[in-house]
């Protein structure tokens, strides 16, 4: 009896040896030769692995990174500027800084003000209702509110706000990844700089319709008149397809445009109050 | 002994009441908007400007390419705008706005009630006239008619199937055609027959409708080249791969296209129309649509100019209130039958050329429960007709998984709603397959 468990014992132990000593051979004939700074850039990298700069992961992130040293372009949108020059000095190269971005809505399309005409009882996904059918609302421009931005935040930075029934960015968890935009199958979320003391001023609306058809369905949309391109100083007012554009890039915050739209759909954000303004001038 | 399709399907409730109501001229509106988007492939390029004098069955539009099809006009009067109009759907749709006058129709359509029996045309004459009538599949899909008339390299037609088993509940229109155009529809199915080099033509009708089985085989016994079978009841068997094997027994293959059988499937609705543009040289510019719910006064068949409001149905069967919306008990209208047919969202939309019908329902009876868990019970899977695995493609599309969509055949679907119909839990299975079908698409168009 104890010989039988001996045996057993022994062969087995003897058997288990044997395949370390294979495995391990293996193991050293196939090793595969990684570059270490790889993983000292992924040691700085935030580990979100949301994919905001266009690499799926992190990882994939800092392995390009590592094998790319002549392109300037990389930048992880979730670490920032202080992240990427921690990352460049990892490898002891020099990054661009690039502008601080945040996530912002083009409609501004709430409950209120934009009458409902039919109900969808589908699958409750942006995408889906898009497919199908114009929404819920006469405008076939604007926010469906089912959603699919907040989806796919990993950052929890968007909730639909039950009282406007429009998504909300929290601008403090935002970290521009673009996964909302992306998402957006009416392609209203965009990515636009946080302006210097997260000041910015951008047109709510997407809608490209004619200003008579626009002001039917709802009642703040841009209808078009183009007061604001003739306000503003700089040129930085585009116009096209019925919509007024801001160039966030030419835009210095003046706020003209925002004084003259008729229906109030240039929205100032973190501005302090009117009458502080004019003192200050 | 009838026969039917061998995977799949359902079987619904036919609720045809207005399988007895003849069809009635509806008045021509006062402004129809004609969309430049009424059948699938490139939209039609206008060739009138605001300001233009048109007349009835004037052409408007013009192809973009071949698989692309001209647009009439369907009343008289001026252009009152060439510009994106809004469609039932609630989409921008680049439609001719022609506010009516009178009623003037061209001096080359023959209005006449007597029925053309002497075909003259020769085959080739009558493709060309086909296709610039603006003919287009009345079955539903609007797939431009001589596109599927035109030979493809090794596929040689041998079936000709006229398709009226019009299997959704509620439509009755291809019923009414039947009973009152049985003869027309027999000349322009046997015209589309030469036209595919004399095969042999078949009329599938469903069992419900023992009418339309008796009268056409009364009528097909003068044509040796016809014959008439009928069909057991059973959705959906007016989906083209579903009957080409109920008819002739033989499946479509994945990726490859029903004449591959050797059948070319067209509507009834289209064999007439093919009949009017070559007998009486009328473009397609009217089409019959049934009006239809479980509410008894609201049950009728409508010869229809393409480009009224569907408002104006509404209003004339009384389900509008003086508001101008839908009378309270009615929640929802649908363009087309139930199964397939798409919610009507914006209501001063336009009827296209293949609209089939307009059916009305109480939010009682369309109400979508809340889903539940999928407890692979595997009815969807038995219940569809592509033997597809819809739970499967319904989780692999949540997912995004394009690869294993394709891979698991997403593009056989043709959306037909079994798998919806008959989930237990209620899940939007259907919703998300289509949107994965369609995403794909687009990826490969832009590839």
């Amino acid at each position: 009896m104890t010989s039988t468990l001996l045996y057993t014992i022994l062969s087995l132990s003897l058997l288990g040896g044997l395949l370390a000593v294979v495995l391990y051979l293996i193991a050293q004939k196939f090793k595969v030769q990684e570059d270490p700074r790889i993983d000292q850039v992924l040691e700085v990298l935030p580990g979100a692995n949301c994919g905001g700069c266009g690499y799926a992961g992190c990882r994939a992130f800092a392995e390009s990174f590592v094998k790319n040293p002549d392109n300037p372009d990389f930048f992880c949108p979730v670490g920032g500027n202080d992240i990427m020059k921690k990352v460049a000095a990892v490898l002891g190269r020099e990054v661009k800084d690039q502008i601080p971005k945040l996530a912002v809505l083009r409609c501004n399309g709430s409950c209120e003000v934009r009458p409902v005409l039919n109900t969808y009882d589908g699958s409750p996904s942006c995408a889906v209702a898009a497919d199908l059918y114009g929404g819920e609302t006469g405008c076939s421009y604007g926010c469906l509110g089912w959603g699919d931005c907040v989806d796919a935040c990993t950052f929890d930075a968007i909730y639909i706000n039950p009282q406007t029934c429009l998504p909300e960015v929290v601008e403090d968890k935002c970290t521009s990844c673009g996964a909302c935009v992306k998402a957006c199958p009416r392609n209203i979320l965009e990515l636009r700089p946080k302006g210097p003391k997260s000041r910015r001023i951008y047109v709510v609306c997407a809608n490209n319709d004619k200003g008579a058809v626009t002001r039917k369905v709802c009642s703040v949309g841009c209808i078009g008149c183009q007061l604001c391109v003739k306000a503003c100083p700089f040129e930085a007012i585009t116009f096209a397809d019925n919509l007024a554009y801001i160039d966030p890039a030419k835009c210095r915050l003046c706020r003209k445009c925002v004084a003259v739209c008729p229906t109030g759909c240039i929205l100032e954000i973190n501005f302090p109050p009117k009458k502080q303004v004019t003192k200050n001038e | 002994m009838s026969k039917t399709f061998s995977i799949g399907g359902i079987h619904l409730k036919d609720s045809k009441f207005s399988r007895d109501k003849s069809i009635e001229e509806f008045p021509i509106p006062k402004r129809a908007v004609i969309s430049m988007n009424q059948h699938l492939g490139m939209p039609a390029v206008p060739i009138v400007k605001k300001g233009d004098a048109v007349k009835t069955g004037q052409l408007i539009a013009e192809p973009a390419g071949f698989v692309s099809a001209p647009v009439h006009a369907s009343v008289s009067g001026i252009v009152a705008d060439v510009a994106p109009y809004t469609d039932f759907l609630g989409k921008k749709v680049l439609s001719v706005v022609i506010d009516t006058n009178g009623d003037e129709w061209m001096e080359t359509i023959d209005r006449s009630p007597e029925i053309k029996h002497e075909i003259t045309a020769t085959p080739s004459e009558i493709f060309k006239i086909i296709s610039d009538s603006g003919i287009v599949g009345l079955g539903g899909a609007a797939f431009p008619t001589h596109v599927k008339l035109t030979p493809l390299e090794g596929m040689k037609p041998e079936y000709l199937i006229l398709n009226g088993a019009e299997c959704e509940p509620y439509l009755t229109s291809d019923y009414r055609l039947m009973i009152e155009h049985a003869q027309e529809i027999l000349i322009g199915g046997e015209m589309m027959r030469r036209v595919l080099g004399d095969v042999a033509g078949i009329i599938g009708i469903e069992e419900n409708k023992p009418k339309a089985i008796e009268l056409m085989k009364r009528l097909t016994a003068n044509y040796l080249q016809w014959e008439v079978v009928p069909l057991k009841k059973r959705y959906p068997q007016g989906g083209e791969k579903q009957l080409i094997d109920a008819v002739l027994g033989r499946k479509v293959a994945s990726f490859s296209l029903p004449i591959s059988t050797g059948a070319v499937v067209q509507n009834v609705g289209t064999a007439y129309a093919v009949y009017e543009a070559v007998q009486k040289h009328k473009p397609l510019i009217t089409n019959v649509l049934t009006i239809s719910s479980s509410d008894p006064s609201i049950q009728k068949n409508y010869r229809f100019r393409v480009g009224t409001p569907i408002r104006d149905f509404l209003s004339a069967a009384g389900a509008m209130d003086k508001e101008g919306n839908l009378s309270r008990s009615f929640s929802k209208v649908v363009n087309g039958g139930p199964m397939m047919g798409k919610p009507v969202t914006n209501l001063d939309g336009p009827v296209m050329k293949s609209t089939s019908g307009f059916v009305l329902f109480t939010e009682k009876e369309t109400k979508r429960q809340e889903p539940g868990e999928c407890i692979r019970c595997s009815k969807c899977f038995q219940v569809c007709p592509m033997r597809l695995q819809p739970y499967l493609l319904y989780q692999l599309a949540l997912a995004g998984r394009t690869e294993e969509l394709d891979e698991n055949r997403v593009f056989d679907c043709i959306e037909c709603g079994c798998c919806l119909y008959s989930c237990p839990a209620h899940i939007p299975l259907l919703d998300q397959i289509r949107l994965a079908k369609n995403v794909s698409l687009k990826n490969k168009r832009k590839k």
